[in-house]
């Protein structure tokens, strides 16, 4: 097992430094040790060379979604990139997310992102559970489960183009947004009716389902396939089939519109 | 002098963790002005570390299971000294507070007829803790985040706190500047909870988040507050060892709560020596023990642990019961747990001790500051059992809230002392720009050794007198820090040097209690006393202020009638066992 790891050897380290005024690519070489990932190399350049150098971490352990980044180019997780598995034969390139406004260095102004959270309504029980216990099959529980295993990096927001490129902000929240109302709208005990938001504030249609954000999530959550797709088929039949307007059934079975909660 | 900003609020929470964000839902419901002031980004605090679940005695799994069995457990693992009316509030409102989080959004692994499901874990007699997957503290943390947002409660992200604010001896406010900007800024409060969880920085090989610097045991004692059971230090037994980057990192207790069984490299199942009664589901103290026993006397792996295995398990069963595991080993060591065993060892883990509250509403004996959750002592005396972490943090954590906000609403509006301010704006702008020499991370890691060397998992006289004069050295020098650089915006090094010295406060606390306590028990193992001692199994260590030094007192375990036959009875049973 362990044989497979590299140990020691020197590497070259390209760490953008600056502002959002300016900024540019610093090099460092470190002296490294064996099964080293990114942010032990950031951390030891900050400790013994650059004492100033921002960077956002906490639990080191791929659990909190703090040190999140953009390593040669792929947003990804600084505590759970090894380096041994990049490239030998080029530098490591550490940038900060670039789809939120830079603070310093690697760290970025996510603030915008707990703006949205504060949009959707929580959990919100139907009104017809009876009495005693909530009760809810395991499969019911798997299905949300893996929206819940969200660690909130938003390397998907990062890397969505919506977002990214296209700036559009005020117009959608985004995946990690999208498996937040996932894992509320598919709770079997959840008595709103989500539809209305995730089509409108929510802007679900703008997702063009190219998947980056699944691509880069570091818990793999299917995002695009188990959260999006199904909401966006859902959004489709309560707006547009007319078989579903004859029978008058816009909303949903059981759940009220959230104004009425 | 720095301008600052104040901010004005009935109940200032400091830490954004589960007890933190739980005391914070209570107050805001009880309609207290309430703030949430943490180090981290709001779902960030080291509550999300937790794997195992959640101790609950619900009965789903196990119908005779009751609160006065989990309570009887509680007190065993804790070996006596827990504070008995903790344990028994906690024992009683665990299943509340369990249900509440489902009523609240969370979603826990289900049994066949769809109640929450219960698995077994070491030192509870009956399958007790409530769990999805082995993410359990990531479940709860966001849950009360989601709860949070949807309060009215104001959460001050990515700020730290260097110093209470009191008059007089009343605690009234905290000072502290934003990570992001370098502003100094004020809060007033008319209670002031401290939430800021463990110390576990102070070592090297700890399963700690980064915040976990003790900050709240520095500043509450600072503020004369007393601090409780210092000594006791859970090093939860199964780290990873290998590779050296990742040594430390938590491999959970739900691994061998699973089935996971225990080799040395000679293959035997060496908790047969040790405890064979409960093997692998011994209490945390005792299987850490064994390991590093096991290693010293030369049967470790070649990384110096022991083997974990589960690859005698159903791999898919494996997969879906532990996931993170799984996922850590895979792309961490290159392991795949399903296939071949995790070496593991010892880590620092959990702080029993903590700032002495009142049992029912986390009171210290400081008017207008409260403690709760890791940050506070008591509930779970020598030796924590797995799983009464998350119950602790939600139990405490809500009646902490609760008499916060009632006590709040008996005061006129607060006025911050301009003395006690300027003392804090001078304090933390000489760490930035005074003519200090010393060097915070050069502090840090020199604390780090003398407590691996001399406070580890192993203690006796001659180690801890050592540390002590050391840690006394550490004291000096780091009355001489100063941040390498004078920048304002996100600068670590400003941030570590109050951190750094109310790291060696907690150590030093530690090492005192340590060295008092002339025998072993729990999170405490000396060699040089190596029984339980009858003056010691009654008494706990209370470390206290005398004209500006640290002292220590022993004071009786806070015992109440009404429990002593349930205590009687399981001390009985033991016997027998």
């Amino acid at each position: 097992m362990s044989e497979t790891l590299h140990a020691g050897g020197t590497r070259t380290f390209q760490i953008w430094r600056g502002d959002m005024t300016d900024g540019k690519l610093v090099e460092y070489t470190l002296e490294l040790e064996a099964g080293m990932v990114v942010l032990d190399a950031v951390l030891e350049i900050q400790r013994s060379q650059e004492p100033d150098l921002a960077v956002r971490w906490n639990c080191k352990a791929a659990k909190c979604g703090s040190c999140s980044a953009e390593i040669n180019g792929k947003p990804r997780l600084m505590c759970k990139t090894r380096i041994d598995h990049l490239p030998e034969d080029q530098p490591i390139v550490v940038e900060p997310m670039r789809a939120f406004p830079l603070i310093r260095d690697l760290v970025t102004d996510v603030s915008w992102n707990y703006e949205v959270n504060k949009k959707i309504p929580p959990f919100t029980p139907r009104d017809d559970l009876p009495e005693g216990d909530y009760l809810m099959g395991q499969a019911e529980v798997d299905r949300i489960g893996e929206f819940r295993k969200c660690i909130e990096c938003f390397l998907c927001q990062d890397v969505c183009h919506i977002l990214r490129d296209h700036r559009m902000m005020d117009k959608y929240y985004g995946p990690r947004f999208m498996v937040r109302m996932a894992s509320l709208d598919m709770h079997p005990l959840d008595g709103l009716d989500r539809l209305d938001q995730l089509a409108d504030d929510g802007g679900i249609g703008l997702c063009n389902i190219t998947k980056c954000c699944t691509e880069v999530c570091p818990e793999g959550i299917h995002i695009t396939d188990n959260a999006i797709i199904p909401m966006k088929e859902r959004v489709v039949d309560h707006r547009y089939d007319p078989v579903l307007k004859i029978f008058n059934r816009g909303g949903q079975k059981g759940r009220k519109k959230p104004d009425a909660a | 002098m720095a301008a600052f900003e104040t901010h004005d609020y009935d109940v200032v929470v400091m830490g954004s963790g589960g007890s933190g964000l739980r005391a914070a839902i209570a107050a805001a419901e009880a309609g207290a002005k309430t703030a949430v002031v943490c180090k981290c980004l709001l779902g960030k605090a080291h509550t999300v570390m937790a794997e195992g679940g959640l101790a609950a005695a619900l009965g789903n799994v196990a119908p005779e299971d009751s609160w006065s069995q989990h309570f009887q457990d509680t007190m065993f693992g804790g070996k006596y000294l827990n504070n008995w009316r903790m344990a028994e509030l906690h024992a009683k409102e665990a299943p509340d507070r369990a249900r509440e989080l489902e009523h609240w959004g969370a979603i826990f692994d289900r049994t066949p007829d769809k109640k929450m499901s219960q698995r077994a874990f070491g030192g509870h007699t009956y399958k007790r803790l409530v769990h999805i997957g082995d993410r359990t503290g990531l479940e709860l943390i966001r849950t009360l985040q989601d709860k949070t947002v949807h309060s009215a409660v104001d959460v001050f992200m990515e700020t730290e706190i260097t110093r209470l604010i009191q008059d007089g001896e009343r605690v009234v406010g905290a000072y502290g500047f934003k990570k992001q900007t370098g502003e100094q800024i004020a809060f007033t409060s008319k209670s002031l909870i401290i939430a800021t969880g463990g110390g576990g920085r102070i070592y090297k090989i700890t399963s700690n988040s980064h915040d976990c610097t003790g900050d709240g045991y520095a500043l509450a004692y600072d503020a004369g507050a007393e601090l409780l059971d210092m000594e006791f230090i859970q090093f939860h037994p199964t780290g990873m060892v290998y590779p050296p980057g990742v040594a430390g990192l938590l491999v959970t207790e739900a691994v061998r709560g699973e089935g996971g069984l225990l080799r040395n490299s000679l293959g035997e199942r060496f908790m047969e020596k040790y405890d064979p009664k409960r093997m692998e589901l011994s209490t945390r103290d005792v299987v850490a023990r064994s390991i590093y026993t096991e290693v010293k006397e030369g049967r470790g792996t070649e990384h110096g642990g022991a083997f974990l295995d589960v690859s005698h398990l159903d791999a898919d069963y494996v997969k879906r019961k532990l996931p993170s595991m799984y996922d850590q080993f895979y792309e961490l060591a290159g392991v795949d747990i399903t296939k071949e065993p995790m070496q593991v060892g010892p880590t620092c883990h959990y702080f029993m001790g903590g700032v002495k509250v009142g049992a029912d509403d986390g009171r210290t004996r400081i008017p207008g500051l409260y403690a709760t959750g890791e940050a506070s002592g008591g509930m779970n005396g020598s030796n924590r059992l797995g799983g009464n972490s998350l119950g602790d943090l939600l139990v405490f954590g809500r009646r902490a809230g609760i008499d916060a906000a009632a006590e709040a609403t008996k005061l006129e509006p607060i006025k911050l002392p301009k003395d006690a301010v300027d003392e804090a704006v001078n304090e933390l702008t000489g760490y930035l720009t005074g003519k200090g020499t010393e060097n915070p991370y050069q502090l840090h890691k020199d604390l780090q050794k003398v407590m691996g060397d001399g406070v580890g998992i192993f203690r006796d006289k001659e180690g801890l007198s050592t540390a002590i004069s050391q840690l006394d050295d550490l004291a000096e020098r780091g009355a001489n820090v100063k941040s390498p650089s004078e920048r304002l915006d996100y600068n670590p090094g400003w941030q570590l040097c109050r951190e750094v010295r109310n790291m060696i406060t907690v150590a030093q606390a530690i090492a005192k209690a340590a060295l008092m306590r002339e025998e072993s028990r729990g999170g405490h193992s000396r060699l040089d006393h190596a029984y339980y001692d009858d003056y010691w199994s009654e008494h706990n260590i209370v470390v206290d202020h005398e004209q500006g030094e640290m002292v220590l007192k022993a004071i009786p375990v806070a015992k109440k009638d009404d429990l002593a036959g349930l205590i009687e009875a399981r001390k009985e049973q033991e016997k027998a066992a």
